[in-house]
């Protein structure tokens, strides 16, 4: 470290050789720590103190007249997960991934591999490609409301994305998310076309690349990293998201569209908070795993960039 | 011609991605019943502009704009503030536990309020914030995200700038004001955007926070007047319209920054 060995602390008589080396890492320290600490205190309260809340009534269940808890043991845990409602949440789950991802990353990589281009008027083009990002999910919903409700919507009585029936439900309400995302999906995958460097695709055609060639040796494996990362945003939206189901079919018809996020806000009062935290810790164990993959990339990206 | 064949794919997509919303204007300004009489058409039947006013007045829509503009504005402000602070400290001071703290800070990315939820409702019954102001912001006061953008841009300031207002005698908070913030302005100002769409648009945690109709969200009083009878589908149309609109206005104005907002991470830059 930078203190000189002279610079102890507690030595009095040293005021004038210790003041230069210490007080400043103490300051600094200081200043450090209080600027830290409107971050720290909310996301102590409201991101770590709930894991423990979790945790705690996953073991804890209250008793029977509210006036106490019991403890339930791990076992409940175990129970759970692997009732069948939390298997049905997270299959669930993964269907709405399933059908949310693919496409948004195939509508994504259309679009802006269309929008890419030296041609006049473009910019109006993008602007249209990209204006679902002003779109809430709340407010998607009630747009697809008015296009695949059963009653009243246009296509309500197309069978493969009925939302009368129990098997295709899922579909009608994933075409919500579909459209939310293209937005986002087209400015990620076009800003990931537009740094790819021009001259790299000049030598490619110099070298006698055709078009098709150029895009699957050249710009796909150049943007890998940026669709990587647009898989990774579309899985987090796809097994988060809830207003679509609660909007178009509040997770009917049969409980057919209730995710586990869907399970798990119906699991919010009181008497069913044991079971809520279980699913929760276990979406949890979902986001672990999808973000750990999304700062891998994210990191990678940063350090690229130095 | 070539290009005459690019404008006509382009179209095309533009119209497949604009029906959605064409068909949500034509239901809004439409009377339900002519409408679904006639088949449900392209274009409008029996036009009612009055629509727009009776969803602004029959929702509450103004309370609820009022309480989101509220919401979205605390929201901001503060993440604002807390994202600016901790990111200098983490650039720029050393600290003992300054690792370990940044991991810590970094990790709450893996505890979206999805996972939190059935706790931290317990905890804003607890506080007594259920249908409150604190009650729909205080979760989303900080946030990793913006920290860790926030700390990028610091340590993206080159240390010859550093040196040099450091022996023009700037303190950590004149550096703070007068370097770090103005250098990464873009940058912030995209964050702040960001932090405020996402804030209007937030859905989850204020249908859970709110048990009240008077103080709904925007989002959130959407659903209630979407979910009416047949007849009245047209006012959850327009109100979903009208919902847009502030976010719709942030977009044309500021869409260079927001773009850049949402692709912050995506490529490098």
């Amino acid at each position: 470290m930078s203190a000189s060995p002279s610079a102890r602390p507690d030595a009095v008589g040293d005021v004038s050789a210790s003041i230069p080396h210490r007080r400043p890492a103490l300051r600094e320290a200081l200043i450090g720590y209080s600027m830290l600490a409107p971050a720290v205190a909310v996301l102590a309260v409201f991101a770590y103190y709930p894991l423990y809340r979790l945790v705690h009534y996953a073991l804890y269940r209250p008793n029977r007249f509210g006036t106490g808890e019991v403890y339930v043991g791990a076992s409940n845990i175990g129970k759970v997960l692997t009732s069948d409602e939390f298997l049905d949440g997270l299959w669930i789950s993964v269907r709405y991934m399933l059908y949310t991802v693919p496409t948004g990353l195939v509508i994504g990589l259309a679009l802006a591999l269309a929008a890419h281009r030296r041609l006049r008027g473009i910019k109006v083009f993008q602007a249209i490609f990209s204006s679902t990002v002003a779109t809430s999910v709340a407010v998607a919903a009630v747009v697809f409301f008015g296009l695949v409700n059963p009653k009243i919507g246009k296509f309500g009585d197309i069978s493969f994305i009925s939302l009368a029936h129990a098997d295709s439900a899922l579909r009608g309400v994933a075409l919500t998310s579909i459209w939310q995302n293209v937005g986002l999906t087209f400015v990620i995958v076009l800003a990931g076309l537009q740094a790819v460097p021009d001259a790299v695709l000049e030598a490619a055609r110099i070298d006698g690349f055709g078009p098709m060639r150029r895009l699957f040796r050249v710009t796909l494996p150049l943007i890998a990293p940026t669709l990587l990362f647009l898989v990774v945003i579309l899985m987090i939206f796809g097994f988060q998201a809830f207003a679509p189901m609660e909007i178009l079919t509040n997770g009917g018809p049969a409980r057919a569209t209730e995710t586990l996020v869907y399970k798990i806000f119906n699991r919010r009062s009181p008497a069913l908070i044991s079971e809520g935290s279980v699913m929760a810790l276990g979406l949890f164990g979902l986001t672990f795993i999808v973000t750990l993959l999304q700062l891998t990339i994210l990191n990678r990206r940063v350090h690229y960039g130095e | 011609m070539r290009d005459a064949g690019w404008y006509v794919v382009l179209s095309a997509i533009s119209l497949v991605v604009l029906y959605p919303v064409w068909m949500t204007i034509v239901r809004a300004v439409s009377e339900p019943f002519v409408y679904i009489q006639r088949r449900q058409p392209m274009w409008p039947v029996a036009i009612d502009w009055g629509v727009f006013r009776t969803a602004w007045a029959d929702g509450a829509m103004g309370r609820a704009m009022w309480i989101t503009l509220v919401v979205t504005a605390i929201i901001t402000i503060a993440q604002l503030v807390t994202s600016v602070l901790a990111a200098y400290a983490f650039a720029y001071l050393r600290f003992p536990l300054k690792n370990t703290l940044f991991v810590l800070l970094i990790a709450t990315l893996l505890l979206p309020i999805e996972v939190t939820l059935v706790a931290n409702i317990r905890t804003i019954r607890e506080l007594g914030w259920l249908d409150s102001l604190q009650g729909l912001s205080a979760p989303f006061l900080a946030s990793a995200f913006g920290i860790f953008l926030i700390r990028q841009g610091f340590l993206g300031i080159p240390s010859e700038l550093r040196d040099a207002a450091r022996l023009d005698g700037f303190g950590h908070l004149a550096f703070l004001r007068k370097v770090a913030i103005p250098v990464n302005r873009p940058l912030i100002g995209s964050f702040v955007l960001i932090t405020a769409l996402s804030a209007w648009n937030n859905y989850l945690w204020p249908r859970a926070a709110v048990t009240e109709q008077r103080w709904e969200t925007i989002q959130v009083a959407l659903r209630s007047i979407s979910s009416q009878r047949p007849e009245r589908f047209n006012v959850g149309i327009a109100a979903a319209i009208i919902a847009s609109l502030p976010i719709l206005a942030l977009l044309v104005v500021f869409q260079k920054q927001i773009i850049r907002g949402l692709t912050a991470g995506a490529v490098k830059g």
